[in-house]
């Protein structure tokens, strides 16, 4: 609260002493922002190219041009390599005058990517990647972390479906950290919530056959089956879930920690129905999702995931605090967003704290039979909406530390 | 209830099973794999991408031809086996007369050109490949429920490693194909004509790992890289086994599939390495892998 | 079997006297001028990138081009000294060449364990020995608790080389990779002229040979194994602190491909060509990422090119085409 005090404060001097200098306080006289993300990998379908899209639709509608100076938007590959994303955003920063970077999907990229914006006072919107470590003990002042994260993940499914009946739970959990904090995090709701946890298995990454693993949590007796992976992992142990009968049979429930729509598009509704899973939006809830998701569709001929109506929401947001800063300095812009609440479509009056959490409501959904489904892309039934107080944590239990 | 080495049976069993559908695909792979590494001594690092085009020309045989499962199983290798041939003719042929790892340096190319390629129209998540309505269900074993499609891929990767087996060691143009590889110049004489059957064995060796990966696409996701996940264990397994030697990859692969599955029974975080343990071990003792002999 | 990629190396490699040659020495002059020059023209960042890459290259070529021995495993040791420096310099608060040292001797000694092994088989079955035991070092780095799994070590601070100069300083930085990547050519160099070095060549050309002329020759290959992989750890060492993290792409499979990709493309068996390859091949990655073409397939059409077409790369064509006799 006191950094956010000291930060208004600063900025009303800076737009107190700037207001005669309105122009020429664009660096290089243009806006560029750069996609940073997956394009060719394990997540370029959930993010990739839609959300390069998504930017552009955001900078669209403010006609291409913010303090009369024109906005630019560039796109490139991470491939997943925390070392190629370090690299790229640097020399956007240092050599292309890059303002502001989006998406980066893949925790591990994310970090090294939250290294080189801090250090450089840049703008970082995060949509793709999951770990609430971004606005923990690695929260940086530019960093955003937007659509989601492990943290709201756990509490919107982990909470809702012990309240749903699910006591009991058994965690089949990516062997990496990404995977354990998911289910360090899913366990502490379930207790929370009054179930309990019976057991754990580690697979390992990319495992291609978690048949033994399902066999493991069959035998446990577990209610719920918490799926703590992402990905290929989660689509696969989810259709090799199907196929041994685990949910047919009634007794056992899937419970995906971080499941896209893309992911439910790959797996057909046959296999993946009756999943409960936690999203940050979804496009069939109301008509300005609608409308908004419907003209996304007619340029990439898919339904936009929560990263990619993400990266829209935190651009629009980003140029809505430029326009009211006046500026595209990276420590005044993020100040300002902080100020802002954010409303449009994504979100209605999401708050941003200090360390960069956009906090807004999470919905917990149900993936529908086939027979409920009414055509290409109903795909989800929302059963509960999750406060945004509920969902992410407070500054102080997030365990960020931010100087001033 | 008894247990053994306090596992319950039920789990041991199961464990054990599926260790053992694994080592299905592990032995038609590493099959593969040894056939073409016997007559052309190129260690074929594409294996794993052709595979995976295996299951993808299923996938596009079913969404853009609707031609199902069965049809898919014989076209399949057929298209794979083709794209083989073709990729013998016109690129593998030209460096026979060079060390062989130029040979491993070329597919490991093509690997990279193939499986790119995919990624690049068809992303990384995946297609689904639905079961043949003939073989959905399963069948409760008492210990475990046994999908009938896995069974199915139990019992067709042992007839065809069974049947490429006797085809080599017990026909006659076996025959001819084991004294090319011992001595392609002699059997040339003889008015055999060598370099077709080199360019028939490759087709025939990458058509069974398209055939593994008609098998495999309604169990795993049809996904560019599912080739790449599978073919460094397949490598391993063909190290292990002995290179060259058919009988070798075959009990190696359906082996250490059960390794494997025990190993996850006992302690799973292991079970990615175990067949590398397993490796630098057999290297230790038997260099030239269990059923291999020094050349 | 007599085979053409020995004809090549024959051809490439550097004269047998013992003596660096004099355009040798002329074309390691001009590299070091434009070495020197780099940062004041190109981004500092990209070049640190390029020299590490380029002595991962060199230590590599060491192997194959002079010792005849193609492994498909050697990011193990680059991204495992990428691990120890990482987390020796940010967890116990080493500083940066203390830290570049460890990950430096646990290469050597990991080199040590998987030459012992190796070594035991030739030519493919080398190749497939080495992969395979990469792939164990890649599930460990994956698995273990200190190399943290998937995110990698991230945020490794530069510190202060020798507790005096900061290396956050991008252009002190760029000095000191620099000599890391100028002492690791040198020794390379140096090992090639060597008597060391002709017995390697030796063993190359003809090893029952060399055997029977008293050579041990499984000690020669297991110090050159040895060797490369030392230096392929300084390389990954070095990296860690310029990008300031370790992480599993540094282990994979594709690096080791990567590697052998850049040598291939420079020449092998030439002493200035995996510096020339991986110059290119990083220029490549780094121009592309921001193309909307597929990576992967432009790598992998330039593998096949380079293997059916020019097997002598750039360096080894140019010094056949002008080179004379000395190539």
């Amino acid at each position: 609260m006191i950094a956010r005090l000291l930060a208004g404060a600063a900025l009303a001097a800076l737009a107190v002493g700037s207001a005669q200098a309105q122009q020429g306080k664009v660096s290089g006289d243009v806006v560029k922002i750069g996609v940073l993300n997956d394009r060719s990998g394990l997540y370029a379908d959930l993010g990739g190219e839609g959300s390069v899209v998504a930017v552009r639709m955001a900078v669209e509608e403010v006609g291409g041009k913010i303090l009369g100076k024109s906005i630019e938007v560039v796109a490139a590959d991470h491939q997943n390599k925390p070392d190629i994303g370090s690299n790229l955003s640097r020399e956007w920063i240092d050599r292309d005058g890059v303002d502001v970077i989006v998406d980066v999907p893949n925790s591990g990229v994310a970090l090294a990517v939250q290294e080189v914006t801090r250090e450089k006072k840049k703008i970082f919107l995060m949509q793709g990647p999951a770990t609430s470590r971004l606005t923990g003990d690695a929260c940086s002042p530019t960093g955003f972390h937007w659509a989601y994260d492990t943290r709201a993940l756990a509490v919107g499914t982990g909470q809702a479906i012990v309240k749903e009946g699910g006591k009991s739970w058994f965690f089949l959990t990516a062997d990496y950290a990404f995977g354990h904090q998911l289910e360090t995090d899913t366990a502490a709701q379930v207790k929370k919530a009054g179930g309990a946890v019976v057991g754990a298995v580690r697979a390992p990454l990319n495992t291609a056959d978690f048949s033994s693993f399902l066999l493991q949590a069959q035998s446990s007796g577990a209610q719920v089956i918490g799926l703590a992976n992402a990905g290929g992992d989660t689509i696969t142990s989810i259709k090799q879930a199907s196929e041994f009968g685990l949910t047919q049979s009634g007794q056992q429930k899937l419970a995906g920690l971080l499941i896209f729509l893309s992911d439910v598009h790959a797996l057909g509704l046959q296999v993946a129905q009756d999943l409960v899973l936690t999203t940050g939006f979804y496009w069939d809830m109301d008509d300005e999702k609608r409308a908004w998701s419907e003209k996304y569709k007619a340029k990439t001929g898919k339904m936009p995931t929560m990263v990619q109506a993400g990266s829209y929401s935190s651009v629009k947001h980003y140029l809505k605090a430029i326009e009211a800063a006046g500026t595209d300095d990276g420590a005044t812009v993020s100040a300002k967003m902080k100020e802002m609440s954010v409303n449009d479509m994504f979100a209605k009056n999401g708050k941003i704290l200090p360390n960069g959490r956009m906090v807004h409501d999470m919905y917990l959904a149900r993936v529908k039979k086939p027979s409920e489904s009414k055509g290409p892309w109903d795909y989800y039934e929302i059963i509960r909406t999750i406060p945004g107080d509920e969902a992410f944590a407070t500054l102080a239990e997030s365990g960020c530390k931010l100087p001033g | 209830m008894s247990t053994i080495f306090g596992i319950p049976p039920q789990a041991l069993f199961g464990q054990l099973l599926l260790g053992l559908i694994n080592g299905s695909f592990y032995a038609l792979l590493s099959l593969g794999l040894a056939v073409i590494f016997g007559m052309l001594n190129v260690i074929n690092f594409a294996h794993g991408a052709l595979y995976m085009l295996g299951a993808f020309v299923a996938w596009l045989l079913l969404t853009m031809a609707g031609i199902g499962y069965w049809w898919a199983l014989l076209l399949a290798p057929l298209v794979v086996g083709a794209f083989g041939v073709l990729l013998e003719k016109t690129l593998l042929s030209r460096l026979y007369k060079l060390d062989h790892l130029y040979g491993l340096l070329l597919t490991f190319g093509l690997a990279l050109i193939v499986e790119g390629v995919f990624r690049h129209f068809y992303g990384v998540s995946g297609q689904p490949y639905p079961i043949p309505d003939l073989l959905r269900g399963g069948q409760n074993l008492g210990f475990m429920f046994l999908p009938n499609y896995r069974g199915w891929v139990v019992v067709a990767s042992l007839v065809v490693c069974l049947a490429t087996w006797y085809a080599i060691e017990r026909t006659k143009l076996g025959a001819y194909l084991r004294a090319a590889t011992e001595n392609p110049v002699l059997v040339q004489a003889f008015g055999i004509n060598v370099p077709l059957m080199i360019t028939a064995t490759y087709g025939f060796g990458v058509a069974l790992a398209g055939l593994a990966g008609v098998l495999a696409a309604p169990i795993y996701q049809v996904s560019p890289l599912m080739g790449s996940n599978l073919i460094i264990v397949v490598f391993a397994v063909v190290v292990i086994g002995g290179m060259g030697s058919i009988l070798g990859a075959v009990l190696t692969g359906y082996g250490l599939g059960l390794l494997e599955g025990l190993t996850k029974v006992f302690y799973p975080e292991a079970s990615n390495i175990v067949v590398f343990v397993i490796m630098a071990v057999v290297l230790l003792i038997k260099p030239a892998g269990l059923f291999g002999r020094e050349r | 079997m007599a085979t053409e990629i020995h004809a090549v190396r024959r051809e490439t490699a550097a004269p047998a006297t013992g003596r660096p040659a004099t355009p040798d020495l002329l074309a390691f002059a001009a590299l070091l001028l434009v070495l020197i020059a780099a940062p004041y023209v190109l981004y500092p960042v990209f070049v640190m990138k390029v020299l590490c890459f380029a002595l991962f290259a060199c230590a590599f070529n060491l192997l194959i081009g002079f010792a005849g021995l193609l492994s498909f495993g050697h990011a193990a040791f680059f991204g495992g000294a990428a691990y120890i420096t990482a987390h020796t310099v940010k967890v116990w608060g080493l500083p940066p060449e203390l830290g570049i040292l460890l990950g430096t001797a646990f290469s050597a000694t990991l080199g040590l364990a998987f030459g012992a092994l190796a070594i035991r088989r030739q030519g493919i079955y080398f190749a497939m020995i080495t992969l395979a035991l990469s792939q164990m070092v890649f599930f460990m780095a994956l698995q273990l608790k200190f190399t943290g799994g998937e995110d990698g070590i991230q945020a490794v601070p530069r510190g202060h080389l020798f507790g005096v100069i900061d290396l956050s300083n991008s252009l002190s930085m760029y000095y000191f990779v620099l000599a890391v990547f100028l002492f690791g050519f040198v020794v390379i160099w140096r090992t090639v002229h060597s008597p060391f070095g002709q017995v390697l060549k030796a063993i190359r050309e003809n090893e029952p040979r060399a055997i029977s002329l008293g050579y041990r020759t499984d000690h020669y290959k297991l110090m050159a194994f040895v060797l490369s992989a030392t230096l392929a750890g300084l390389a990954g060492g070095t990296k860690a602190i310029v990008f300031q993290l370790a992480t599993l792409t540094d282990v994979q499979w594709q690096m080791s491909g990567a590697v052998v990709l850049m040598t291939l493309l420079g020449g092998i068996g030439t002493l200035f060509g995996p510096v020339v390859g991986a110059a290119l091949v990083v220029t490549l990655e780094n121009y592309l990422a921001a193309s909307n073409l597929p990576v992967p397939v432009v790598i992998g059409v330039i593998f096949v090119a380079c293997v059916l077409l020019f097997r002598r790369g750039i360096v080894g064509e140019i010094a056949a085409r002008f080179g004379g006799k000395r190539s």
